[in-house]
């Protein structure tokens, strides 16, 4: 039953999205190949669906392990309808200068449907998403902006929708918009996880058709060509997109056009939905903004002083005196090269981006079994060994297994750095395939490194000890498959001089992994500041007898236990921060004690009579000293 | 530093220690261990990493965990990191290891519900031998940490070479094979020499109850920069001379 035949590596590999690019150099420039390309490409993309076929075994299976495709016809849809026009354009081509300018004339540059997607206020409802997922949702009435650091203090980066109505505005600076709107919350904006999810997403959007592509911060371009009509037509197929999107979370804007130029310009500028025929590209493009052609704002305010307001003024213009003003312009300086690709007289494919590699094996057993443990190290064995030829390294591993009665269970384990050891991915099942409930038994498991990173073999030493830090990475990861990856923490230091934000708690994977946050350099305290050993989280209330308003405490009572306190030195008083908190916290005065049986703790007061912030002030215990 | 003139040392003894601690000095070889197996030695390879125990006579009272972080400092400094395993009662009651009391050392925190897993945990780590150390910190009498749990531990450790530590609070010693089990309460600190109103340096009382490879005895442990000293009573401290004619016993982390 563990035999080698029995496990069919599942992986893609890296080198097969390659088959569509065969059709994109030679037909263009000589057309009397075109049959033979043709004839050469077709098996190839047949034999990649069989392929698929043969490795979807259900539903669930095939979306685990193959890339979802809308239907297998779909690119010879796109390719037959490339040969009817004579030009099969490529969308994985990346050079468009590359393109030999003679045939380009008799050439349908406009026979392809682009889909632009913009998402108005991608990282503001990125945020809320994330927020409602950690169990803080925000209210919709409070406003709330999120910040980067600008050079002058911190900007607005986004705003959601009741900021916006308070007069908040991206672009402005926090304490400006302070005034404006006083009770405006202000988070950081994390512009990298914004990126890498709008790049998730453009991975995600390949429902709908395979090529897509980012565009900007904020917007993705689809090469939706032949792809439309399994949706029902293009308009059905927005409809649906958008949808999908509003499901998520995510408003969006789209449009297709012949071009990605008149694409991106509909989608911000045009109209809901709005679909733009080849035959109706230039008179819908003529009343655009010139900002419509993806300009940097010196150029679109240098046209508007030169009295071009619209595209349809630039394009009047004889393109003599354009090309000879902007020769050396770069592309989002020069309005005569935007103009071209905005009508397709200058080729802007889209430049999809390769899946990700795959990685799964399975194990199709002849009869069901109730345990799923005496086949997991040849799963990872092969796995390992797929990995290993494609040179990755596993980081989040799933084994699936599917019961005889259709129920399918997952259990998944992470490790800190990618690895493809085979015994030690097997380690970190232990104990966990226990839980799964095996009801009749089960005949097929896959084992799949969702998560995979590039692993370059190194040699570190000669002789065979452990390398540094892999021990504690291979501990991190048991620790993690048994209490959690969030449960071992590595407590750093922080710039703060407030005791329990001193320190930051996070998570020992994330400090390994590669979205570790950048060390800060901490200001050592001052020596005299002595710091206790223990925390306690959160402080404890205490009853103190001390002489009003700011004196020592003599005596007080923690849990239930009266503490005399007989020396003490103190105090130190710790302003809150005032940047963070608002503006009616306390300040707070430490002392150092020490009771009668010579034990010491650190208490504070919170405020001072009379400060205005409150009641009396109230005592806790913080810390221990040894 | 002090040097107490019990009756018992002779002068013959004074110079042997501090020909000792002048030759630890310009060598630098004077590792931890203090004076393991009965001897005032600074040998090196007599004190082997194992597992020990220490039981904190008050819940709230963090001279036990600073007679571990002790002995474990000079590991952490050396950029090994340590591994704290807490079960949440022990975090609930007796608070969370403070970084910057510690002066920032490489930690590796674990937070779980119960005492099994944090023998399983301590186990994983000592297998780790990137460790400097494994200090774990188990509420009360539980089942789990039975004699077999600390024999798994204390093996682990030996064949490893990396330190374990055990803190217990609100427990009574049962059996157990820890190699060495200390009892730990703080003392009233020394003067502060700048403010005499206030408390100057820690100074612990350790009771060492149960050793396999050394004397038992009570010692007055007073943290140093350069490690943990222990003396044989203290002026103006009542402490029973249970110790026979050795009068230092000093050890650096």
């Amino acid at each position: 039953m563990t035999g080698k035949d029995k496990l069919p590596v599942l992986a893609t590999p890296p080198q097969t999205p390659a088959v569509q690019e065969t059709p994109a150099t030679t037909p263009a420039t000589a057309p009397a190949t075109t049959p033979a390309a043709g004839a050469a490409t077709l098996p190839a993309t047949i034999a990649r669906h069989e392929d698929e076929t043969k490795a979807g075994r259900a539903g669930a299976a095939a979306r685990a392990v193959a890339r979802p495709e809308p239907t297998p016809e779909s690119p010879s849809q796109g390719q037959s309808q490339g040969q009817s026009q004579g030009q099969p354009q490529s969308p994985s081509q990346s050079q468009p200068q590359s393109q030999p300018q003679g045939p380009a004339q008799d050439r349908d540059a406009t026979a392809r449907r682009i889909l632009a997607l913009h998402f108005p206020h991608f990282a503001i409802e990125r945020w809320l998403r994330d927020a409602t997922r950690r169990g803080e949702a925000l209210p919709d009435d409070l406003p709330l902006a999120l910040a980067t650091d600008g050079p002058h203090g911190p900007v607005i980066h986004a705003v959601n929708r009741t900021a916006a109505q308070a007069g908040v505005q991206p672009g402005a600076r926090v304490v400006d918009m302070r005034a404006l709107c006083p009770g405006l919350r202000v988070e950081h904006a994390d512009t990298g996880a914004d990126r890498a999810a709008l790049d998730r997403l453009m991975l995600w959007m390949r429902r709908w058709c395979p090529w897509s592509a980012c565009d900007g911060a904020a917007g993705l371009v689809l090469d939706s060509s032949g792809a439309a009509h399994l949706w029902g037509g293009e308009a059905a197929m927005l409809r649906d997109i958008e949808g999908r999107l509003a499901v998520l979370g995510l408003t969006a804007r789209s449009a297709i056009a012949p071009t990605h130029g008149a694409a991106w310009a509909l989608a911000r500028m045009g109209g809901l939905r709005e679909i733009c025929a080849p035959e109706a590209l230039a008179a819908r493009i003529a009343p655009l903004p010139v900002r419509a052609l993806r300009l940097d704002a010196d150029t679109v305010l240098m046209l508007q002083r030169l009295g071009l307001k619209t595209v349809g003024d630039l394009a009047a213009v004889p393109r003599i005196s354009l090309a000879r003003r902007f020769s050396r312009a770069a592309l989002a300086q020069n309005p005569l090269l935007r103009l071209d690709q905005m009508t397709g007289r200058l080729a802007e494919p889209v430049n999809s981006p390769d899946d990700p590699p795959r990685f799964a094996v399975q194990s199709r057993l002849a009869e069901p079994v109730q345990d799923p443990t005496p086949h997991l190290p040849a799963l990872c064995t092969t796995l390992c060994e797929t990995l290993a030829v494609a040179g990755f390294g596993a980081r989040r591993i799933t084994l699936t297994v599917y019961r005889s009665d259709g129920e399918v269970s997952q259990v998944s384990a992470a490790t800190s750095q990618p690895t493809r050891d085979a015994a030690h991915l097997c380690r970190l099942f232990d104990g966990r395939i226990e839980r799964i409930d095996p009801g009749f038994g089960f005949d097929l498991i896959t084992l799949a490194a969702s998560v995979a990173e590039t692993l370059a073999t190194r040699q570190t030493r000669l002789d065979t000890a452990s390398d540094d830090g892999t021990g504690i990475a291979r501990m991190m990861d048991r620790f993690g498959a048994r209490f959690g990856t969030q449960a071992l923490r590595a407590p750093t230091l922080q710039d703060s001089h407030i005791p329990e934000r001193r320190e930051a708690w996070t998570a020992a994977m994330m400090a390994s992994g590669a979205q570790a946050p950048e060390a800060t350099a901490t200001r050592p305290l001052p020596a005299r500041h002595v710091r206790p050993l223990r925390l306690f989280s959160p402080p404890e209330e205490v009853r103190v007898i001390y002489a009003v308003p700011e004196g020592p405490p003599a005596q007080f009572v923690w849990r239930r236990v009266t503490h005399r306190v007989t020396r003490f030195a103190g105090p130190e008083r710790i302003a809150p921060e005032w940047w963070r908190v608002p503006p009616g916290a306390r300040l707070r005065d430490y002392y150092r004690i020490e009771d009668q049986t010579g034990q010491r703790y650190w208490i504070f007061r919170e405020g001072v009579d009379g400060d205005g912030r409150g009641a009396h002030p109230r005592w806790f215990v913080q810390g221990a000293f040894a | 530093m002090q040097h107490p003139a019990t009756p018992a040392s002779g002068p013959r003894d004074a110079d042997r220690t501090a020909l000792l601690r002048d030759l630890a000095q310009r060598t630098g070889t004077m590792t931890q261990g203090y004076g393991a197996r009965g001897h005032d030695t600074t040998d090196q390879d007599i004190h082997q990493a194992t597992l020990a125990e220490v039981f904190a006579e008050t819940v709230t009272d963090a001279a036990a965990v600073g007679f571990v972080f002790a002995h474990l400092e000079a590991r952490s400094r050396a950029g090994k990191p340590l591994l704290w395993v807490q079960d949440r009662l022990s975090r609930r009651e007796s608070g969370q290891p403070c970084l910057a009391g510690m002066g920032d050392p490489a930690l590796l925190y674990l937070e779980v519900s119960r005492a099994t897993d944090v023998l399983w945990a301590m186990e994983e780590g000592l297998r780790c031998t990137d460790l400097g150390g494994v200090v774990g910190e188990v509420w009360g009498n539980a089942p789990a940490l039975d004699f077999t749990a600390t024999k798994r531990l204390a093996l682990r450790a030996e064949a490893h070479g990396v330190p374990a530590w055990l803190i217990r609070r609100a427990a009574t010693p049962d059996l157990s094979a820890a190699r060495e089990r200390w009892r730990l309460a703080s003392l009233p600190a020394a003067q502060d020499p700048d403010d005499a109103r206030a408390p100057g340096a820690p100074v612990w009382r350790a009771d060492l109850f149960r050793a396999r490879w050394r004397a038992t005895g009570q010692w007055v442990a007073h943290p140093e920069a350069a490690g943990l000293r222990m003396e044989h009573g203290q002026a103006g401290q009542s402490l029973p001379d249970t110790g026979p004619a050795r009068t230092e016993n000093r050890a650096a982390g």
